[in-house]
C-alpha cells in the first residue's frame, strides 16, 4: 500500500471532490425547483386531485315499498339478506378460496357458475362480487372465525325482496329480477344510481316507481380499493310508498287449492270497485327464486316446462271466449232490437244461412226445441244466437262487444295483458287481408272463430252484468280512482232480467250449471262456456276420449255472486279440461262459497295457516 | 506523512491525530446526522405503514444492526481493507454469478441467494460496496491520474458486475454500481477527454438500452412524460406520488393525515414511496428540512473524503458518498416525476433491512478511512 500522497493527487482529487460537489448542488437544485413546482405553485391542482381521489359520493338505495293485501297482510317484504361477496383483486387464488368456501358451508356448482358469471360481467375493478347469497348466521361465523385467512372475502346484508306466498302471488304481484339496459333508459338515471333490480311483473312492474322511492346520498372517504372508511354526511333515501292491494290472499289461496294443478287461470274482482281480489294462472312459480337469483339451470327448468309456468295466463292467455258471452250478445240483440224477450224460435240442432248447405251445429245434438231469449242464455242454445248475430250483422255486433272491453287491453295498472280478438271487418282486413264471410258472423254469435279473450276481460266484461250495466275496469292497488264505462241499453231493465236469467243457469233444473248450483244457500248468477280448441268439420263429432289432451275443450265459467248485490265477479278457465258445466262452474261455485260463506263476503280473515299450507303446497318438485 | 512532519518525535502523545475522527474513526458530526435521518425514517415508517408498530421495530432493528456494522467497521485497520479488497471484490463476483445459475426470484427477478446459515440476501448490495473499492485498489497502485491501461481494466472491472447484475434484471441497482465505479474513476481525475467521450458514448447507447429493455421498464420511461398516458397502470405510482406530494402544500397536511398514504392511493407509501408520505404530511417544510439533511451528510462526507489522507481512501470515500447522494436524488426524483420509476428506495428512510445495512457499512467504511496513517503504518 502506498502511503505516499503526492501534492498533485491530493490536488487532483480535491479538485475532482468540489466539482462533484457542484454537481450535486446541482442536482439539489433541480429537486428543490421540482418540489416548489409540486408544493406551491401547483399546489391547488393536487388538492384537488387528492379529493376527488378521497372524497366519493356514494348513492344508497331506498327501502322497497311493501305490498299488502287487502287485509293487511303483507305479501312483500324487504329482508335483510346475508350475503358472501369477494374483491377478487385482493385474491391470489381463486380457486383456492372458493374450494375453502365449499369445504366450510359449501358451494354449489351453480354457484360457483354464477360466481364465474359475475366476475366476468361488466366490473369496476375492486368491485364486490356475490360468492354466496342467503347465509345463514351460523355460515357467516364460521367464515367470520378465519377471516383473517381470506382477506378478500366480505360480508353484505343487503335487503332482499322475499314474497311471503311466493307461489301464491307470482303472477299477480310480480317479482324483482336484475335491471336492465332497457329498463334503465325507461327510468330517471339518478334515482336508480343504488339500484339493482326492477320490477318485472304485476304490481312490482307497474308501480315500480311508486314502490321504488327516492335515492339518497353518501358522501364519504373511501381507500384506494374503494373500501369506505368512513362516512362524512349523509342525505337519506326516501323510502318507497308501500301499497296495499285489492288482492285478497285467502281468495287467492283458495284458487290454487280448487285448481289442484289442472292448467287454467281465474281472475276474481270485486264488481264496486274493480279492484282485482284474485288473479291466478296455474301452474306457477315461486317469484322468490328470482329475487334470490335464480340459477340458470332452474330458470332453464321454468322455460322448458311444456305447461308454461312463467306465462300469466290471467292477463295474457287468450281463449275463445265461448258461451260465456252470450248475455252479453244477447243484451246487444235486445239493444239493437233485433230481438226481444218474448220472441221464439225453433231449434233443429242446426243453424243454416239462406241458400248455403253448411249447417252449424248447437252443442244439443236434437236442438232445444222453442226457445226464447231466457232459454238460450239458461241451456245456451247456440241456435238462437247464430240466427241473433247473422241478424245484427258483424258491422253492428263488433262495435256493442267492444263497449264491453273486447280486443282491447284493459289498462289501468294491469301491465302486459293480451288485446284478444274482438273480431270485425275491419280487424280481418288488417290482419288477415281477406273480406269477411257472412258464415264468420254465425260463430262469432257463440264466441267461436276469431273471438279471443284473456280472462281479465272476461272478468272486467262481467262486472257490466253484476254491476246492471257498470263497467269497472279492473285495478290491482287500492286507492286510485275507480274507472268504471256505463253501457246505455234502449231498456235499462234488462240489465236485470239477463242477470236473473244467468241466476236461473245456476238455480234451474235446465241451467247449464244447474249441477254446480245445487242446494246453494245462497243465490248466484253466471254463464257457462265451452270453447273449441280445434275446428271441427262439417259431421264431426267431438270425442274427448279420443282427442289429443291438448286440443281438447276449454271449460270457461263467468259469474257473479250473490246473485243481487254481488261482491265477487269471477271469470274461470280451465284449459282443455271439457265443458264449462260441468268443469269450471263447480270451480265458481267453490270459489263463491268461500268467499260468500266462510269469508262472510271478505269480511271475514283468512284462515292463515292454510294459506301457507296451500302455498308451500304449489312447490315444485324441482324447485329447490 | 503530515501527522508525523507536524509533530516532533519522541513525544508519544503527538502521534495521537488532533482529530477524533482521525483518532478514533468515527466523525461524531456525521454521526449525529445519520442518527438524526435514521429518526427521522422511523416516524414517518410508522406513519407511511398504519401505525404498524412492529415494522418500525424491525426497522429500527436494522439501524442497530446496521449502526452497529457501522461503529465495528471503524476499528478495522484501513490497509487490512485495502488488503481484502480484491478477494472481496472476487468473491461478489462470484457470488452474482451463483445468483444468475441458483438464485430465487421476487417479482420475476432473479435477485436473491439463498445461502445456508446466511439470512437471504442480494449479492449486487455486496457488490455496491465491493465494486468502488475494488476500482479504488486497481488506480491507487500507480500515481493518479490514472494510465490509460489502468482506465480500461477499470471499464472491465465495472462492466463485469454490471452487466450481471443487469441481466438479472435489475436495471435501477447496475445503473448504481456502475455510477459508483464511474465516481472512482472520476475522482481519480479521469481525463475530461476520456468523459467527453463517455458521456457521447452513453448518449449513443440510450437507443440500444432502449431496445434491450423489458417493456414493463419502457413503460414506466413513457409515462415520466405523460404520466397520464397510462393512469391505472404504469402511470398510476407517479401520479399519486405527485398528488402527494402536490397536496401537501407548504406546511403538509400534518402526521399521520395525509390522506394519498393513509387511504393506500399512494403504492409502496412505506419502501420506494416513502418521501410522498413525508412531503405529504409534512409539506414543503418537511422535504427541506429532510433534503437539507441529506445535504448536509453528503457536505460532511465530502469533507471527510477530502480529508483523507490516501488516496484509495479519498477515492472510496468520495464514491460511496456520490452514490448515496445519488440514491438519495434518484428516489425522490422518481417520487416527484423528473425520473422514471426504477426500484431505489430511499437511503435510511425507506423500509428495507439490507439497504440500512449496507448503506450504514458504507459510512463505517468512509470512517474507517479516516483513521490515522499514524495507526496504520506501524511505525
Amino acid at each position: 500500500m502506498q502511503y505516499n500522497h503526492p501534492r498533485t493527487e491530493r490536488i487532483l482529487t480535491t479538485q475532482r471532490v468540489i466539482i462533484a460537489s457542484l454537481g450535486c448542488l446541482a442536482l439539489l437544485i433541480l429537486v428543490f425547483g421540482r418540489l416548489v413546482w409540486l408544493q406551491i405553485i401547483e399546489h391547488d391542482r393536487f388538492v384537488t386531485a387528492s379529493e376527488r381521489n378521497r372524497l366519493q359520493v356514494v348513492p344508497v338505495a331506498p327501502p322497497r315499498g311493501l305490498i299488502r293485501d287487502r287485509q293487511g297482510i303483507l305479501l312483500a317484504d324487504n329482508r335483510p339478506e346475508l350475503r358472501l361477496v369477494m374483491i377478487p383483486e385482493e385474491s391470489a387464488e381463486l380457486t383456492t378460496v372458493l374450494d375453502a368456501i365449499d369445504k366450510r358451508i359449501g358451494l354449489t356448482g351453480d354457484e360457483r357458475a354464477q360466481f364465474y358469471n359475475r366476475l366476468q360481467s361488466r366490473r369496476r375493478p375492486y368491485d364486490q362480487v356475490v360468492v354466496k347469497t342467503q347465509l345463514s348466521d351460523q355460515d357467516a361465523a364460521i367464515i367470520a372465525v378465519e377471516g383473517h385467512r381470506f382477506p378478500e372475502l366480505q360480508f353484505d346484508a343487503t335487503p332482499r325482496r322475499e314474497y311471503s306466498f311466493g307461489h301464491l302471488t307470482a303472477h299477480a304481484v310480480g317479482y324483482l329480477g336484475r335491471i336492465n339496459s332497457n329498463e334503465l333508459q325507461n327510468v330517471p338515471e339518478t334515482r336508480y344510481a343504488a339500484t339493482d333490480v326492477y320490477g318485472k311483473l304485476g304490481v312490482e312492474r307497474a308501480h315500480e316507481l311508486t314502490l321504488h322511492g327516492n335515492v339518497g346520498l353518501e358522501r364519504v372517504e373511501a381507500n384506494a380499493r374503494g373500501r369506505i372508511m368512513r362516512v362524512m354526511s349523509r342525505d337519506d333515501p326516501t323510502p318507497g310508498t308501500d301499497l296495499t292491494i285489492h288482492l285478497d290472499i285467502g281468495l287467492q289461496a283458495k284458487a290454487y287449492e280448487i285448481l289442484n294443478g289442472r292448467r287454467g287461470a281465474i281472475v276474481a274482482m270485486d264488481p264496486k270497485t274493480g279492484g282485482i281480489l284474485a288473479l291466478v294462472s296455474q301452474p306457477t312459480f315461486d317469484a322468490n327464486q328470482f329475487t334470490r337469483g335464480i340459477s340458470s339451470s332452474a330458470y332453464q327448468v321454468l322455460q322448458s316446462d311444456l305447461d308454461l309456468p312463467l306465462f300469466n295466463r290471467a292477463l295474457q292467455g287468450q281463449y275463445p271466449p265461448g258461451s260465456t258471452i252470450k248475455p252479453m250478445l244477447g243484451l246487444v240483440g235486445l239493444d239493437l232490437g233485433v230481438v226481444k224477450w218474448s220472441d221464439r224460435i225453433q231449434d233443429p240442432g242446426f243453424f243454416q244461412l239462406p241458400g248455403m248447405e253448411r249447417r252449424y251445429r248447437d252443442w244439443k245434438r236434437w236442438g232445444h226445441g222453442t226457445v226464447d231469449l231466457a232459454k238460450a242464455v239458461i241451456e245456451s242454445c247456440d241456435t238462437y244466437f247464430y240466427e241473433m248475430a247473422v241478424e245484427s250483422g258483424i258491422d253492428r255486433l263488433s262495435p256493442a262487444m267492444g263497449l264491453f272491453g273486447f280486443g282491447q287491453t284493459v289498462g289501468q295498472d294491469v301491465l302486459g295483458d293480451g288485446s284478444g280478438v274482438l273480431p270485425s271487418r275491419a280487424w280481418k282486413r288488417a290482419q288477415h287481408r281477406q273480406a269477411w264471410f257472412p258464415g264468420e258472423t254465425v260463430i262469432a254469435g257463440i264466441g267461436q272463430g276469431y273471438w279471443t279473450t284473456t280472462p281479465i276481460q272476461l272478468a272486467m266484461a262481467t262486472t257490466a252484468l253484476a254491476n246492471r250495466g257498470t263497467l269497472m275496469a279492473p285495478q290491482f292497488v287500492q286507492g286510485l280512482d275507480p274507472v268504471s264505462r256505463t253501457i246505455d241499453l234502449a231498456t235499462p231493465a234488462d240489465w236485470e232480467r239477463m242477470a236473473r236469467e244467468m241466476e236461473r243457469v245456476l238455480h234451474s233444473p235446465g241451467g247449464t250449471a244447474a249441477g254446480a248450483g245445487k242446494d246453494a244457500a245462497y243465490r248466484m248468477a253466471g254463464k257457462t262456456g265451452t270453447a273449441q280448441v280445434a275446428g271441427l268439420g262439417q259431421d264431426e263429432e267431438y270425442d274427448a276420449e279420443n282427442t289429443p289432451e291438448h286440443l281438447r275443450d276449454h271449460a270457461l265459467f263467468v259469474g257473479f255472486a250473490p246473485a243481487t248485490e254481488p261482491s265477487l265477479v269471477l271469470a274461470i278457465i280451465l284449459e282443455n279440461a271439457g265443458s264449462g258445466g260441468s268443469q269450471a262452474a263447480p270451480v265458481f261455485r267453490a270459489m263463491s262459497d268461500y268467499w260468500v260463506l266462510e269469508r262472510q263476503q271478505g269480511t271475514l280473515p283468512p284462515d292463515m295457516a292454510w294459506v301457507r299450507r296451500i302455498d308451500a303446497q304449489l312447490q315444485r318438485v324441482d324447485d329447490q | 506523512m503530515r501527522a508525523l512532519t507536524d509533530r516532533s518525535a519522541g513525544q508519544i502523545e503527538s502521534f495521537r491525530p488532533k482529530r477524533f475522527s482521525a483518532r478514533y474513526g468515527i466523525d461524531p458530526f456525521l454521526l449525529v446526522l445519520l442518527v438524526a435521518l435514521m429518526g427521522l425514517g422511523l416516524a414517518i415508517l410508522y406513519s407511511a405503514s398504519g401505525q404498524n408498530t412492529e415494522m418500525v421495530i424491525r426497522q429500527g432493528i436494522h439501524c442497530l444492526v446496521g449502526f452497529a456494522a457501522m461503529i465495528a467497521l471503524t476499528f478495522v485497520r484501513r490497509d487490512i481493507i485495502y488488503q481484502l479488497t480484491p478477494i472481496i471484490f472476487t468473491v461478489a463476483a462470484l457470488l452474482l454469478l451463483s445468483v444468475l445459475l441458483f438464485g430465487t426470484g421476487a417479482k420475476g427477478a432473479q435477485r436473491w441467494l439463498d445461502l445456508p446459515g446466511l439470512p437471504r440476501f442480494q449479492p449486487s448490495e455486496l457488490m455496491k460496496l465491493a465494486l468502488p473499492a475494488m476500482v479504488a485498489w486497481w488506480l491507487t497502485r500507480h500515481p493518479l491520474p490514472p494510465r490509460p491501461l489502468d482506465v480500461l481494466i477499470a471499464f472491465i472491472m465495472v462492466a463485469l458486475p454490471v452487466g450481471l447484475i443487469a441481466i438479472q434484471p435489475d436495471l435501477g441497482t447496475s445503473i448504481l454500481i456502475a455510477a459508483s465505479g464511474f465516481f472512482v474513476l472520476f475522482l481519480a481525475g479521469l481525463s475530461w477527454k476520456l468523459l467527453g467521450s463517455l458521456v457521447a458514448l452513453g448518449l449513443a447507447a440510450l437507443p440500444v438500452l432502449w431496445t434491450v429493455m423489458h417493456d414493463y421498464q419502457r413503460r414506466r420511461v413513457m409515462t415520466l412524460f405523460d404520466p397520464t398516458s397510462d393512469p391505472l397502470g404504469a402511470g398510476w405510482n407517479t401520479m399519486q406520488a405527485m398528488t402527494a406530494l402536490g397536496s401537501g402544500g407548504v406546511d403538509g397536511k400534518g402526521f399521520m393525515a395525509g390522506t394519498q398514504a393513509q387511504l393506500k392511493f399512494l403504492p409502496e407509501s412505506h419502501t420506494d414511496f416513502i418521501v410522498a408520505v413525508i412531503g405529504e404530511e409534512f409539506g414543503f417544510v418537511g422535504m427541506a428540512i429532510l433534503i437539507t439533511l441529506y445535504a448536509l451528510i453528503l457536505g460532511r462526507a465530502l469533507v471527510l473524503t477530502a480529508r483523507a489522507d490516501h488516496s484509495f481512501g479519498r477515492l472510496l470515500s468520495g464514491s460511496i458518498t456520490l452514490t448515496f447522494f445519488i440514491y438519495v436524488f434518484v428516489n425522490i426524483g422518481m417520487v416527484s416525476g423528473i425520473l422514471p420509476v426504477v426500484g431505489v428506495p430511499l437511503p435510511l428512510v425507506s423500509y428495507g433491512g439490507t439497504s440500512v445495512v449496507s448503506l450504514l457499512i458504507g459510512f463505517g467504511l468512509l470512517m474507517a478511512m479516516q483513521r490515522s496513517n499514524r495507526v496504520l503504518s506501524g511505525e
